[in-house]
């Protein structure tokens, strides 16, 4: 028996064995498919990491090489190259690697911090051939960043995301042609400052309200025709361009790796598609934690790094024993916050919750109602669905309540 | 004249407004931190930027690397010519000058390598 097993080993999964540690557990492990510690971030050589968690600017290398020099210093264990084939309702994890082949693990409690990936082109729907030179954006990160190959010359992105604004910079740095970044909805899903330093910097057109609607080549991507869309997102037939370019790299959304997740029965939420948790990141099973992009997809690693603290906390609870459940409180969201981590409120302590918004809104209050009455207003100058927003509430709030609700307010 | 910007100095991403007179900043508004201010008046007076890349090492793998400082906006290509022309030495800790002096800035290591 293990006491704690924590899948995944990137930012989340270091993050919250070292926060179990912390809490006083000693019996860790973390099961690493890759043969390396830091997940992603290994691929993230850009800077901009690192400035809510260390008031400096790190690149995705040096964020996570904190982390593992820290699971090393502790003597934390961990095993690469592991696949994790199973869980059981039970906690008894089934993984393999070629040193111990296939091997049971039976774990006193799990932390779930499996990360995301990338929509794929099959999810998309393009219309025309199958031609060589169309890679999801971070695919196209490992190639350069990790092994040195160029996938293409001439370029065009769909998709706004930030990994795609940054293969954008990277591949333009590299001496590609980058010709046009399309992006669907008629805003970015990227950061602000990725728009300002990655595409107007070098004067890489954002064509928003454009998408991608045929790919042309036999062998090699020759082209793709792209379209402006209208309010329906239908794309408008006389808008039609054809961009000749030999690589189309996507960067359409980030879905987190539930598959696992899903065959223990945890409840997964249709918006965040990741398990619905309580205050301490616990799913509906006992025992198990989820944290990370696995959980939702955060813009921040920082935010990443902090929701994996509070899940190493609460598995370290469960491990001693410590319950401190007393209540059962679901907090709903009106749909302009598209969702809230947590889902449920189930212990009378204070409480960030992180949400997003379905749209973009300029000067809205949001407003906390604890049973159907309004309990906190916090108002925001500017809110965007691709920026994650906390907002606290005192335990106070939830003395004697059994409903909590998020609404925007339009001023 | 006003100039819109947007900050990159952090993920906030502010909008910035500054307020000139040919070569002379008046103000700067919109910024939530000094970084922000700092960043509006490189901006309008020598635009820099922090370069981040690979270098190829002497065993044929790539390591991961950073200017030390932001570097002047017009000479980031060139930048990457000269990073792109070198071969790191081996072993690499994080931190490790690998170019000392590339347009005011140095070529530091992000990554450990063997």
């Amino acid at each position: 028996m293990t006491e704690l097993v924590i899948i995944g080993g990137g930012p989340a999964g270091m993050s919250s064995a070292i926060s179990a540690y912390e809490n006083g557990i000693r019996d860790i492990l973390i099961l690493e498919r890759d043969d390396k510690l830091g997940g992603i971030l290994r691929q993230c050589i850009h800077n901009g990491f690192g400035l809510h968690k260390f008031k400096e600017e790190l690149t995705g290398p040096e964020y996570a090489y904190r982390y593992e020099k820290k699971v090393k210093e502790l003597g934390i264990s961990v095993k690469l190259n592991t696949m994790v084939l199973e869980i059981t309702k039970n906690k008894k994890i089934i993984a393999s690697n070629s040193e111990d082949g296939i091997f049971e693990i039976e774990a006193k409690a799990i932390i779930l911090a499996m990360g995301c990936r990338e929509r794929a082109k099959g999810a998309l729907n393009i219309a025309g051939t199958r031609p060589a030179g169309i890679y999801s954006a971070g695919t196209a990160q490992k190639l350069v960043n990790m092994k040195g190959y160029m996938p293409g010359k001439e370029v065009v992105i769909l998709g706004s995301g930030d990994i795609g604004l940054i293969m954008a910079r990277r591949m333009t740095l590299e001496g590609a042609n980058v010709k046009a970044v399309c992006e669907l909805m008629p805003y970015s899903s990227g950061l602000a400052r990725n728009i300002e330093q990655c595409l107007n910097d070098f004067n890489i057109p954002l064509k928003l309200s454009h998408t991608v609607v045929a790919l042309h080549g036999k062998e090699r991507l020759t082209g793709v025709t792209i379209a402006k869309v209208d309010e329906n997102r239908k794309p408008i037939k006389e808008s039609y361009e054809l961009i000749s370019c030999d690589t189309l790299l996507l960067s359409c959304g980030l879905i987190p790796e539930n598959e696992l997740t899903k065959r223990i029965g945890v409840e997964i939420s249709p918006v965040t598609n990741g398990s619905v948790v309580d205050q301490n990141r616990e799913t509906v099973i006992e025992g198990v934690f989820s944290c990370g992009n696995v959980l939702h997809v955060h813009d921040l690693v920082d935010y990443v790094s902090e929701e994996a603290e509070i899940a190493g906390k609460g598995a370290s609870d469960y491990i001693k024993g410590v319950n401190n459940k007393t209540v059962n409180i679901p907090i709903s969201t009106d749909g302009k916050i598209r969702y809230t981590v947590p889902q449920i409120i189930t212990e009378k302590k204070d409480t960030a919750l992180y949400f997003r918004t379905s749209n973009p809104y300029r000067n809205v209050n949001i407003n906390v109602y604890a049973n159907d009455k309004l309990a906190l207003s916090r108002k925001k100058q500017r809110i965007a669905p691709s920026e994650m927003e906390i907002l606290k509430i005192d335990s106070k709030i939830l003395e004697g309540v059994s409903k909590i609700r998020l609404e925007l307010e339009e001023l | 004249m006003k100039r819109e910007l947007t900050c990159i100095a952090c993920p906030l991403g502010c909008s910035l407004t500054v307020t000139l007179e040919g070569k002379n900043i008046l103000s700067v508004v919109g910024n939530t931190c000094p970084r922000g201010k700092e960043y509006a008046i490189n901006e309008c007076t020598a635009p820099k930027r922090m370069v981040t890349t690979t270098i190829r090492c002497e065993n044929g793998e790539l390591v991961s690397v950073k200017t030390s400082q932001p570097i002047p906006k017009e000479k980031v290509f060139e930048a990457m010519e000269i990073i792109n022309s070198t071969i790191a030495k081996l072993p690499l800790t994080i931190g490790d000058v690998i170019i000392p002096d590339l347009f005011g800035s140095s070529v530091v290591a992000t990554q450990c390598k063997e």
